[in-house]
């Protein structure tokens, strides 16, 4: 009867007038229960249909139920769920809020209802407060109070959280508090701090921190809660109650943003008391964090405040109380509490400009002072540091808000202290004093030039002479780079021109003995003038220097090794990647060394009888590998009209021979690498490789087809590996980015055909098989439809009895990011799930083919499979582990070790991630890891002890049967002949060691 | 404070220790990464092999309190021998057994079996020194020791990797 009832209501719209004489039988009854129900029913109907309600319907439903309030208390519940279907009514009209509320308080006393029907009183009120603010508000502070009323005692969290938003509401929607802050205050501070752990399998879901944070608003809202709630936080503070000291530390912070310096006043000498002592006497890092948090916060909001003119500025005595507390520790001897007491003063600078200036001129001084006291160079570090804090701290105010420079009182001090350290031979010591020196250097106008010429020395010093301390070197290189950035002048006036200098001494004029050879000084240099390419400024200076070192190797006379020649270019490769952030040093970087590196190699694959010897050394592959990364890093970041310019040049160049716009172009002969060339010319193609593969996609390559077939043709040309490949990487990275359509199809096409007439036999074999490798993963990596069927044909090639090694090895190439072509960086379309969607089509035919396969080549498809699971990310690769672990036992048996290395790679993971899956298998793994870690191969041997390590993770009953086996086996690696291996063998039986024995 | 490190509470010895600078890994060299090279064992490798030993009543590493430094380790990887010399913190540390100990096992399960070892006290830093060398050198005492399940149990947390 019910249910039909409610049915018709909602869906026909029958009057609720209806249901009312329907149920008025009930509600007449002289059984509470029986009323109850006639109520509860007519509640549940009005929660279906309070929107269809009139305004007239309304005001006798409210009368109705508000007079229900005083029946028996059975009643009660039904009745508030009326009342709060009706609190959601629009049609309610004025005034009857505010009797609704009224009634309630006077006649239900919330406390003694259960759990839920306090829930639905909290919901009228809130629905009332959405949307009936003005006229709650008429009732003043009566209605705070009868709210505190109705919350005084709640114990439910669920019922809390609302109860503290409404609290909250009252305070920042500015309802009357009346005489009740204290009862509002005490109502809800008796929660303070929150403890609560919330029941296992709690269906609600409400988290100790929901209601930290859900009081600490309310606590924190109104500055007219402190003068209580300070002394609580402090109270708390002082107790020996963990959550409870982070909780008021935490509430204290969030305080400190609604505060002012009236409400902190009484109370900061005890404030400071407490947070002093926490910092000093550190139970836990957190508290130590909480503390300095709030102190921050406290000074910040006495910086902030507004003063009245007759009040005196509580931010200066409250500095002067900290420093008075914390200085003499830093004069100790000991200096026991040094770091407790700089974190704490370097807290308060951190909170505003003022702050920092009040500190830092009285702290500066002492530190200078005891820098000078202390004379062991660990001591020197410790204070040196202690001011890099407060020196870093300056930086986070700009100079604009502040009327005078507290650092600039203390500059020639403060330089010659950082000199002093760098001239120190305490590596660390010089360590702090280089990151000084570049926090110095930040600040806007500190330095003079004197003082940059010196910094300059000393960093030249440190990174060029000093012959020791790789990491001094490397901190002064990095230093040298910030600085420069800041100051070009200094280093281009300074230090570029010694280097020039040492760049062109040779070895002849170096003393005979001690010192570093020319090799070692050569290549310290070349780092620093990369170091320093910072500005755009500096790089016009370092580049034609870079260059020229180049070309100068290639006229003298002497030897230049290959090592010599890659460093140049890794110099330049990095000045390059220096220029990539601002556009026009790019275009600058490209428009100069790109036309200078081509015609130096150009000039070297002419034919002539007397090569020089740079000339063989520019077309060594290692070489051109270092200057097609250089070409590729000065191309990607071009920005598409200018690399337009740039591509009208190089590809005539390669494809007519068109020389015009090379710095030095009377060569002796012809340049046609795509013609009859000499095997000198072709190599350069990986050049060209390296160009148009870095172009953003949008630049449109001119005589592209003619390019692509030259390309293709030069690809399966047999007589020189290097230039074949480069042609086949090279037209694969076009492929991969031209756009869908015929013509790509046509392209398609004809490497299809390339690839098939090569591969049916003949000499071409293998480099039509690298054709189709590349090509294939131009496809893979933009999820051609065509690359299922080059994978196929790749698979096919796995059991070739020619091919098949190199096949499975392509596998890894299909996998792995390249660095010079396809990549990312270079505009490739690189699709991101690219290894997973290879992973799940080709797998399983991988796999068939294994079984499928003749014993011969069955190592083919294992490597194959490694290679592909090795490349996978972990977390897909887990779930496939029980179709595939028994053909990874297998394939440790494999005698290749490719396929060993990749899958100990494989398993060391799933050791750790699915111990109880591999349990199963202990016996075999034992055995198997055992067998390898006397593998010739190192990385073998390291990879199947790692294993034998992670062996550990399993549970250890499964374990403790082969303890002795494997500890007396793990006795000879441990006399490996390599330290690698023998460093986690050690590792390993440790844990063995360690495995089932007390105290593990 | 500062939490005990498995000695069961009561007051530290020594509560506020000095604390050292801990060496970095040991960069890898290309000698190292080479297949062929043999690699000796030297005075780092074995530093490296003890630097890592929780001390027993500290959260810290015997390396972070001075106890052992790679000065006071000699090694001759062709006559198979090895001597280590460690510093109690102060002079009458009663954990001395105890870190000799640690330092001991770790050792002897971490180098071959051809190694002859020697774990002493640096002449002249303890009090006992002597009584503390004496039975660290006796095989039998040292066996007999790792017997006892509560000084093996914290032999194991010295030796554990700290979480």
């Amino acid at each position: 009867m019910p249910s039909k009832c409610l049915e018709m209501d909602t869906s026909v719209g029958f009057g609720v007038t209806y249901a009312t004489d329907d149920t008025r039988s009930s509600l007449e009854n002289p059984e509470p229960r029986t009323r109850a129900r006639g109520i509860q029913l007519l509640s549940q109907v009005l929660l279906q249909c309070h929107s269809l309600l009139l305004e007239k319907e309304v005001v006798h439903l409210i009368l109705f139920y508000e007079n229900r309030l005083k029946d028996h208390h059975l009643v009660i519940p039904s009745v508030l769920q009326g009342l709060r279907a009706l609190s959601l009514c629009v049609a309610l009209p004025p005034g009857l809020a505010v009797s609704v509320l009224k009634a309630i308080f006077q006649e239900v006393h919330v406390q003694s209802l259960p759990q839920v029907d306090r829930h639905t009183v909290y919901s009228i009120i809130t629905n009332f407060m959405r949307t009936r603010e003005e006229e709650l508000k008429g009732l003043g502070a009566d209605f705070t109070f009868g709210f505190i009323q109705v919350m005084d005692g709640e114990k439910d969290p669920r019922n809390l959280l609302v109860a503290f938003r409404i609290v909250h509401d009252l305070i920042s929607r500015d309802y009357s508090l009346g005489p009740f802050v204290e009862e509002l205050f005490e109502v809800t501070s008796c929660y303070f701090p929150i403890d609560f752990t919330p029941p296992p399998n709690d269906p609600h879901g409400i988290q100790r921190e929901d209601l930290i944070l859900s009081l600490r608003a309310v606590l924190a809202s109104t500055p007219r809660f402190a003068e209580f709630l300070l002394p609580l936080l402090i109270e708390k503070v002082d107790s020996e109650i963990l959550s409870a000291k982070l909780d008021s530390l935490q509430t204290l912070n969030a305080c400190c943003a609604v505060y002012g310096q009236k409400e902190l006043k009484d109370f900061l000498p005890s404030l400071w008391a407490s947070i002093r002592r926490e910092v000093f006497q550190t139970a836990s890092e957190r508290v130590e964090a909480e503390g300095l948090a709030a102190l921050n916060s406290l000074t910040a909001c006495l910086s902030r405040s507004v003063l009245r003119a007759d009040a005196e500025d509580l931010l200066d005595s409250f500095l002067s109380n900290i420093l008075q507390d914390c200085r003499h520790h830093l004069c100790e001897p000991d200096m026991k509490l040094v770091w407790p007491s700089a974190k704490l003063l370097q807290a308060a600078a951190g909170a505003s400009a003022r702050a920092c200036d009040h500190i830092t001129s009285n702290v500066l001084p002492l530190l200078l002072e005891q820098f000078h006291k202390h004379t062991q160079s660990n001591q020197r570090r410790t204070i040196l540091e202690m001011i890099l804090g407060f020196l870093k701290l300056q930086q986070k105010w700009s100079y604009e808000d502040r009327d005078e420079r507290p650092l600039s009182g203390f500059k020639d001090q403060l330089c010659s202290l950082v000199f002093m350290a760098l001239t120190n031979p305490s590596t660390q010591l010089q360590l702090v004093g280089i990151r000084t020196l570049t926090v110095l250097g930040a600040q806007p106008d500190l330095l003079s030039p004197g003082d940059l010429e010196l910094a300059v020395g000393h960093l030249y010093r440190l990174s060029f002479l000093e012959e020791d301390s790789l990491s001094c070197r490397v901190a002064a290189l990095e230093a040298s780079g910030i600085l420069a950035t800041l100051y070009p002048v200094a280093f281009s006036s300074h230090l570029v021109p010694k280097l020039a200098e040492e760049l062109c001494i040779e070895e002849s004029d170096l003393a005979r003995g001690d010192g570093p050879t020319k090799c070692s000084r050569h290549l310290r240099c070349l780092q620093a003038l990369s170091a320093i390419s910072t500005h755009p400024s500096i790089v016009k200076e370092t580049l034609p220097l870079l260059l020229q070192h180049l070309c100068h190797m290639n006229k003298g006379n002497t030897v230049a090794g290959t090592s010599e020649v890659i460093a140049v270019c890794q110099s330049l490769q990095q000045v390059a990647e220096k220029c990539q952030r601002d556009p026009e040093s790019c275009w600058y970087f490209h428009q100069t060394a790109i036309p200078c590196l081509l015609a130096l190699a150009v000039q070297a694959s002419m034919p002539e009888k007397e090569h020089s010897v740079l000339k063989k050394v520019l077309l060594e592959d290692e070489v051109l590998a270092a200057m097609v990364s250089v070409i590729g890093t000065a191309t990607t970041h071009l920005s598409p009209d200018l690399a337009a310019q740039s591509v009208a040049h190089i590809v005539p160049l390669f494809l007519d021979g068109n020389i015009s716009f090379l710095p030095e172009n009377s060569f002796p002969g012809r340049f046609q690498p795509f013609q009859d060339g000499s095997s000198g010319q072709r190599r350069l193609v990986a050049l060209l490789m390296a160009f148009v593969c870095s172009l953003p996609r949008t630049v449109e390559i001119p005589q592209l087809n003619q390019l692509m077939r030259e390309l293709l043709e030069l690809s399966c040309c047999h007589s020189c590996p290097f230039s074949s490949t480069a042609a086949a990487k090279c037209f694969a990275g076009l492929l991969n980015k031209h756009p869908a359509g015929q013509q790509l199809d046509e392209f398609l096409q004809l490497a299809v055909d390339k690839v098939e007439a090569g591969l049916s036999s003949g000499p071409c074999r293998s480099q039509a098989f690298t054709l189709l490798l590349w090509v294939t993963k131009a496809l893979v990596l933009r999820y051609h439809p065509l690359s299922s069927c080059l994978t196929d044909r790749l698979m096919g090639l796995l059991s070739d009895p020619e091919l098949g090694p190199a096949a499975a090895d392509g596998f890894s190439l299909l996998m792995s990011d390249c660095t010079d072509v396809l990549t990312r960086a270079g505009h490739a379309e690189v699709r991101i799930m690219f290894r997973q969607r290879f992973f799940t089509d080709n797998v399983p035919a991988l796999v068939r083919g294994f079984h499928a396969a003749p014993q011969d080549v069955k190592p083919n498809y294992l490597k194959g499979l490694s290679h592909v699971l090795n490349k996978l990310p972990k977390p897909v690769l887990l779930p496939e582990l029980p179709t595939l672990l028994s053909l990874l036992l297998e394939a440790l048996s494999c005698p290749d070790s490719v396929v060993q290395l990749s899958t100990l790679s494989c398993l060391q993971p799933l050791l750790l991630e699915a111990p109880q899956v591999m349990s199963l298998h202990i016996d075999t793994l034992v055995t198997k890891f055992l067998n390898l870690s006397s593998s010739p191969s190192m990385a073998v041997r390291i990879a199947a002890l790692q294993c034998m390590h992670a062996l550990t993770r399993l549970p250890t009953p499964v374990l403790l049967p082969y303890k002795p086996q494997v500890i007396r086996a793990l006795a000879r690696p441990l006399d490996d002949k390599k330290r690698l291996v023998r460093k986690e063998a050690v590792s390993a039986r440790g844990e063995w060691f360690l495995l089932g024995s007390p105290g593990s | 404070m500062v939490g005990g490190g498995g000695m069961g509470g009561g007051l530290l010895e020594n509560a506020n220790p000095l604390i050292y600078e801990r060496s970095g890994e040991r960069p890898v060299t290309a000698g190292e990464e080479d297949e062929q090279v043999p690699d000796s064992i030297d005075a780092r490798e074995i530093f490296d092999l003890i630097r890592c030993i929780n001390d027993p009543e500290h959260p810290l590493t015997l390396e972070e309190l001075n106890v052992v430094e790679q000065v006071r380790v000699q090694v001759s990887d062709p006559e198979s021998t090895v001597a280590v010399a460690f510093t109690p913190t102060i002079p009458h540390c009663s954990m001395a057994t105890l870190i000799g100990l640690s330092i001991k096992v770790k050792l002897l399960r971490s180098l071959p079996q051809r190694f002859k070892m020697d774990v002493h006290i640096t002449p002249g830093t303890h009090a006992s020194e002597h009584a503390v060398n004496k039975q660290l050198a006796d095989k039998e005492r040292v066996a007999a020791a790792l017997e006892n399940t509560h000084l093996l149990e914290v032999v194991n947390q010295c030796l554990s990797a700290r979480s």
